[in-house]
């Protein structure tokens, strides 16, 4: 069923492409605790992958390797076709990497039409003698990255709140900021920590939309953890599950949830 | 009009200038805590040390000639050469700018993360090296600094004004001259921060540090970049008051002169710096012309750190600062 060059066709007709992202047997510790062991994954494009467990799983830890934040003691990671060497988060960002944080990360003094704007950053090149002065090229710069932000900013159905400060919003509005950030970059692979997490119903299943919007409307390929099971299988096609660390169950969510390791991870059998 | 009112006036417009010299010095303050959250007591020494040098680079000093001469046994000390202002400026600001390099290399990388108490305490350090270098590198004595900023009373404003009033206002070019710097500098550098990519990533290093690192902003360049403008707006600040008053060690107490300036201004706003600034160089004189013969003079000391502490107890984020606002 699953293709390795070639990818393979969703259940609801969508057309996933080749590997983007692939982790090669990664372990990272912390001292003497073992964090992540030997957890081999692959991310293609257009797809969206849900990465799953109970607390503590190191799902977390899982997407700080893929985003930079860690370096893994050992395994590869290969990113479009070749394999990465060790990086530091902004380097990665500059490859087309974006994420969300769990706790959310958002510049709080400043406002969401700011905000967005930091995530066009990666995209701008003129000189800072240029910028200052304003001219020419620095102008067209900043004018077609603004139209971006504000594209994205449609999008996610943010227009009320441009000007406010992020300081002042709700939590939910929050997140469908930091969102719009990362979008804002025009990632080659957009990674989220939770984005449900700490939501009410009504906020999840409007994240929910979105997400499936940005995939279906800008082909973004997504990675995101989440530990609430309902909402993971809807969203995703291809699902890892994670639990002490290691990979117990990779596939579409009908396999995972057929998986008796899997049941037995999230109904708590006594682990020996 | 009255003598004593046209002498307050007077008093005023020399206060206003005085102002300007503060917030000159307070704005490399304002820039590094808005970037780093670092409150930088260094910055007094870094206009006394860039101003060290422009003059050492423009007199052909040869930098550590006593070090050279006490270790060789020679007797070097110029080269002999004399570089006009525009060159020996731009010379020295590339000085400050490998400082800022050196100073986050060597310094503030290894303390990434830290409590801003240890950062503070850090640049007493730095401010205490600086001092000892800078007297190493160029030594100690007393120098003139000339890059040819008009200095002495302004004539026209003074013929204007006795035109006018029957009473000459002295007002000093170099103040004059020194406004209007101060005034390009604020509007360089509030359109940096606000209208270019590297501004905005300035801000958002001062805000969030794991979110700046999402977006793809290297800290350690932003950091760099800070420490520069702070050197940059030090060199400035270390032209205009070594040209008025000699560049010698006291050049690096005015940043004690900047702290009241910060209290009333807001430590993060930088019109709150000139705002400060003003109030600071105006209320002083008209204090010390009002109160002062009541109180036997001498009130210019300590007006400025009096009204700091008022302001610290009735308004503690400053006139401008932001809010301080703790959620329960």
């Amino acid at each position: 069923m699953l293709d390795q060059t070639d990818g393979y066709t969703t259940a609801d007709g969508r057309k996933i492409g080749g590997v983007v992202m692939e982790m090669k047997n990664i372990t990272l510790r912390f001292g003497g605790v073992t964090a992540i062991e030997d957890i081999s994954f692959d991310i293609r494009e257009g797809e969206i992958r849900a990465i799953i467990g109970p607390n503590g799983a190191g799902k977390s830890s899982m997407l700080n390797v893929v985003s930079g934040f860690y370096i893994p003691q050992e395994g590869e990671v290969w990113f479009r076709g070749s394999p990465r060497p060790p990086m530091r988060p902004f380097e990665v960002a500059r490859q087309g990497i974006a994420r969300t944080f769990q706790n959310i990360a958002l510049f709080e003094g400043m406002t969401v039409l700011d905000n967005v704007m930091t995530g066009r950053l990666t995209h701008m090149n003129t000189g800072v003698i240029a910028q200052a002065l304003w001219k020419g090229k620095a102008e067209a710069e900043e004018t077609a990255n603004r139209e971006i932000a504000e594209k994205v900013i449609d999008f996610l159905e943010i227009q009320h709140i441009r000007k406010t400060p992020v300081a002042r919003l709700p939590y939910g509005l929050k997140k469908r900021v930091e969102l719009a950030r990362a979008l804002a970059a025009e990632p080659k692979l957009l990674l989220l920590d939770e984005p449900m997490a700490g939501m009410n119903v009504e906020e999840k299943e409007d994240m929910c939309r979105f997400i499936l919007d940005v995939n279906d409307e800008f082909g973004t390929t997504i990675a995101l953890i989440e530990h609430d099971m309902g909402v993971v299988m809807d969203l995703s096609d291809r699902v890892v599950v994670m639990d002490y660390g290691k990979k117990i169950g990779d596939g579409t969510p009908d396999e995972v949830r057929a998986n008796q390791q899997v049941i037995d991870a999230y109904l708590g059998v006594s682990h020996d | 009009m009255p003598d004593q009112l046209l002498y307050a006036m007077e008093v005023t417009l020399n206060g206003l200038m005085a102002g300007v010299l503060y917030a000159l010095v307070a704005l490399g303050f304002v820039l590094i805590f808005k970037a780093s959250g670092i409150f930088n007591f260094a910055q007094g020494v870094m206009a006394l040390f860039a101003a060290a040098t422009l003059v050492g680079i423009m007199d052909g000093q040869v930098p550590f000639s006593h070090l050279i001469n006490a270790i060789l046994g020679t007797k070097v000390h110029h080269f002999g050469w004399h570089i006009p202002a525009i060159a020996g400026i731009l010379m020295a600001i590339v000085v400050m700018v490998f400082l800022a390099w050196a100073v986050q290399y060597f310094v503030m990388r290894h303390l990434v993360n830290q409590e801003p108490i240890i950062l503070f305490m850090a640049t007493i350090g730095l401010a205490y090296f600086l001092e000892g270098f800078s007297d190493l590198m160029w030594g100690s004595e007393i120098k003139k600094l000339d890059v040819g900023l008009p200095q002495g009373i302004n004539i026209w404003i003074d013929e204007t004004t006795y035109g006018w009033f029957g009473y000459g206002f002295f007002i000093d070019n170099l103040d004059i001259v020194a406004t209007i710097i101060a005034a390009l500098l604020v509007v360089a550098l509030v359109a940096f921060s606000q209208y270019t990519k590297q501004g905005r990533a300035m801000r958002a290093v001062a805000d969030d540090h794991q979110a700046a690192l999402s977006v793809g902003i290297s800290l350690n360049f932003i950091w760099v970049l800070v420490w520069s403008l702070a050197g940059f707006v030090a060199l400035v600040a270390g032209i205009v008051w070594g040209t008025k008053s000699g560049v010698q060690f006291s050049l690096s107490l005015i940043a004690l002169k900047a702290l009241p300036v910060l209290m009333l201004g807001g430590f993060t706003s930088i019109p709150g710096a000139i705002i400060g600034g003003l109030i600071i160089g105006v209320g002083e004189k008209l204090f010390e012309f009002a109160i002062g013969p009541l109180v036997g003079g001498a009130t210019e000391n300590w007006f400025a750190y009096v009204l700091a502490l008022i302001f610290l107890v009735f308004r503690p984020q400053g006139l401008f600062g932001e809010k301080i606002i703790e959620r329960v």
